[in-house]
């Protein structure tokens, strides 16, 4: 297990890069502790493979450092650095049996055959296929075979860290949840650093300690998804994650007051915006729809389960609400802002709010 | 449900039942018709039941040539498809050079077999030949009209150097349809070059393996036009394959009977030879 410091990482495909868009990693300088369990969240084409893939050593940095427990192995090759890394397509070796697959990485590195027997066996166990151990691994479901793939990442068990290049993907939802878990019990019990990359919200913010948000290239924020969920640095935070997505709304400051249209919304504090584009970030969770506040038009009720979704029309602005399962939308709607999820944004960073 | 029948149907199928019957059946029905009888010209035929074949089937000259062809399919297909493999690992995967090498490839592929035939019926010869002029010239007596083995290995070399990138191309098409992920996976895994050729490379070649293997058994064990150009099947008889001699029964010799014996012969051992190959592959395929 180890520390992996990325020191002022970038990347790009192209031999000559000159402008920042020519960047596919723009800056990365971020610490992954040991032991921790991180997601890197983002939209397709945002880095995260990429980031993923310099950190395992398939790729080299154009710029910058990566250390392992603060030795520098950014020339070092990906065997070197004793990675595990499961990429999103199941990789099988199509002619070994399940065993042999699990011990193909052991046997690479020259460890006694009855060491190979042991932690396989162990492996075997944790993935939940030691009936399978003498199978023809090609004539698995995708989802077997995704385990193999990553029980081939667990059964070194000196590995320095385990990447996951979004794993779950060609897995069926119902399983998603079965090896998710799996996922972080072995962390739990073994301590790995654990670095896994996907675009679905749900998956980095169940299976994650600290989620790492990218977005174009850079890493726009590092929490808990708790505090992804309640302070999103970034109006793209605010979008990406949760569903639906923040409601941003432009809106000029007065003090402790943000004016909207025609509408005047108290604010817990007086923010310290300067001049540029200012805008209001309240998630659909804390927008009360009720008789008193703003009045809205409502167009449109979607009930996905659980809760009910609000679409109406603020001063011209489209926002979402959440309501509960069993509540009515009044006659004549309106809306107020819970004061505790409102963010203010200039030019899309989000800006403190004093007292 | 109910199945309809209707006789109509057969007017559907009829026309490639017609283009069948007169580009196969019919020749074919020909040839047999020739093999179970005996003529002196003058399109007067006598009954000769099975005769031309006991008469073939006990012949050396037949077995010779066949026991030729088995051997010359063999050494071909052990050269041919270990050095298409191999080149195919060592092409360019992208880039400029993909198309140049494609393109080289495929030359060979492009040429008539009469027009190869004298490209190295020219080229090997002693006295104007690139090839044999300098070979003798560095003091290796190499003479492919003389001396049976020189023609052996010329129409070798000339069948490998025709062949070879059919393989090449056949493996190289399903080299490049292994994902990256492959090898990603296998650096992590820490396998060796030879691993990756043996556990990814290897298995994911197997089906255009099997295509290319056939398709160069079925094409070597029916070799007529170049060895015919380069060395007429001689000296002697040392390189007449069973095509060769096929031929020279039947347009050289005129005996009708025998060569179509022959020839129905010839087209059995093919079919199952192929047969086998396919079936012993594919199990083992199916197996697995």
């Amino acid at each position: 297990m180890a520390r992996i410091d990325v020191n002022h990482i970038r990347h790009s495909y192209l031999t000559n890069p000159k402008e920042d868009s020519d960047f596919a990693l723009k800056e990365v300088h971020h610490t992954f502790e040991d032991g921790g369990a991180y997601a890197l969240l983002g939209p397709s084409g945002c880095g995260k493979t990429t980031l993923l893939n310099i950190i395992s050593g398939l790729l080299h940095p154009s710029h910058g450092q990566l250390l392992f427990n603060g030795r520098n192995v950014t020339n070092l090759s990906t065997q070197e650095r004793n990675i595990a890394q499961v990429f999103q397509f199941p990789v099988i070796y199509d002619t070994m049996t399940v065993y042999d697959n699990l011990a193909f990485p052991l046997r690479n590195r020259r460890v006694p055959e009855a060491d190979v027997d042991r932690k396989v066996r162990e492996t075997l166990d944790m993935i939940d296929l030691a009936s399978m151990a003498n199978r023809k691994a090609r004539r698995l479901t995708a989802d077997q075979k995704q385990k193999i793939s990553l029980g081939r990442g667990l059964v070194r068990s000196d590995v320095n860290a385990i990447l996951f290049d979004e794993p779950l993907t060609v897995i069926d939802p119902h399983m998603k949840w079965v090896l998710r878990s799996q996922l972080k019990q072995l962390h739990r019990r073994f301590g790995y650093t654990m670095v896994y990359v996907t675009h679905d919200q749900t998956e980095a913010l169940t299976f994650a300690d600290r989620v790492v948000v990218m977005y174009d290239g850079e890493i726009v924020q590092i929490g808990t998804p708790a505090e992804l969920f309640e302070r999103p640095r970034h109006t793209f935070v605010g979008y990406f994650i949760g569903s639906p997505g923040m409601n941003v709304l432009p809106v000029a400051l007065e003090g402790r007051t943000a004016l909207l249209g025609s509408q005047r919304i108290e604010l817990p504090g007086a923010p310290k915006a300067e001049a540029g584009l200012v805008e209001l970030g309240i998630r659909p969770e804390y927008v009360r729809l009720g008789r008193e506040g703003m009045a809205v038009s409502v167009s449109k009720v979607e009930d996905v389960g659980r809760h009910k979704v609000v679409r109406a029309n603020l001063e011209g602005k489209e926002i979402a609400a959440v309501i509960g399962e069993d509540d009515e939308v009044p006659a004549e709607p309106r809306v107020r802002f819970d004061p505790a999820g409102i963010n203010i944004y200039a030019d899309s960073w989000r800006v403190e709010m004093g007292a | 449900m109910e199945k309809t029948w209707n006789n109509k149907a057969w007017f559907l199928v009829l026309p490639v039942l017609v283009l069948v019957a007169f580009s196969a059946v019919i020749p074919l029905m020909t040839v047999v018709n020739y093999s179970v009888q005996d003529t002196f010209g003058n399109n007067v035929f006598f009954w000769a039941g099975t005769e031309w074949f006991e008469e073939l089937l006990a012949s050396d000259r037949f077995w010779e040539a066949m026991a030729r062809n088995l051997i010359f399919s063999f050494i071909i297909l052990a050269i041919e498809v270990p050095l298409g493999i191999f080149i195919a690992l060592n092409m360019p995967k992208k880039g400029w050079g993909v198309p140049v090498c494609l393109v080289l490839m495929a030359l060979p592929l492009l040429i008539p077999w009469n027009v190869v035939g004298t490209i190295w019926q020219v080229f090997g010869r002693n006295d104007i030949g690139l090839l044999g002029y300098y070979v003798n010239a560095f003091g290796i007596d190499y003479n492919y009209v003389q001396d049976p083995i020189d023609a052996w290995v010329t129409v070798i070399i000339m069948d490998v150097w025709h062949w070879t990138s059919l393989v090449v191309l056949l493996c190289y098409a399903g080299l490049v349809s292994i994902p990256d992920a492959f090898y990603q996976a296998a650096k992590i895994d820490g396998a060796s070059r030879w691993a990756v050729f043996r556990y990814i490379q290897l298995p994911k070649m197997q089906r255009v393996l099997l295509i290319a293997v056939l398709l160069r058994f079925m094409d070597s064990f029916m070799i007529y036009t170049e060895p015919f150009v380069v060395t007429g099947g001689g000296p002697g008889n040392s390189t007449t394959f069973l095509s060769i001699d096929l031929v020279k029964m039947a347009l050289g010799q005129f005996d009708l009977g025998p060569a179509a014996a022959m020839s129905l012969v010839y087209f059995l051992i093919i079919l199952l030879l192929s047969w086998v190959f396919y079936t012993v592959m594919t199990n083992y395929d199916a197996e697995r």
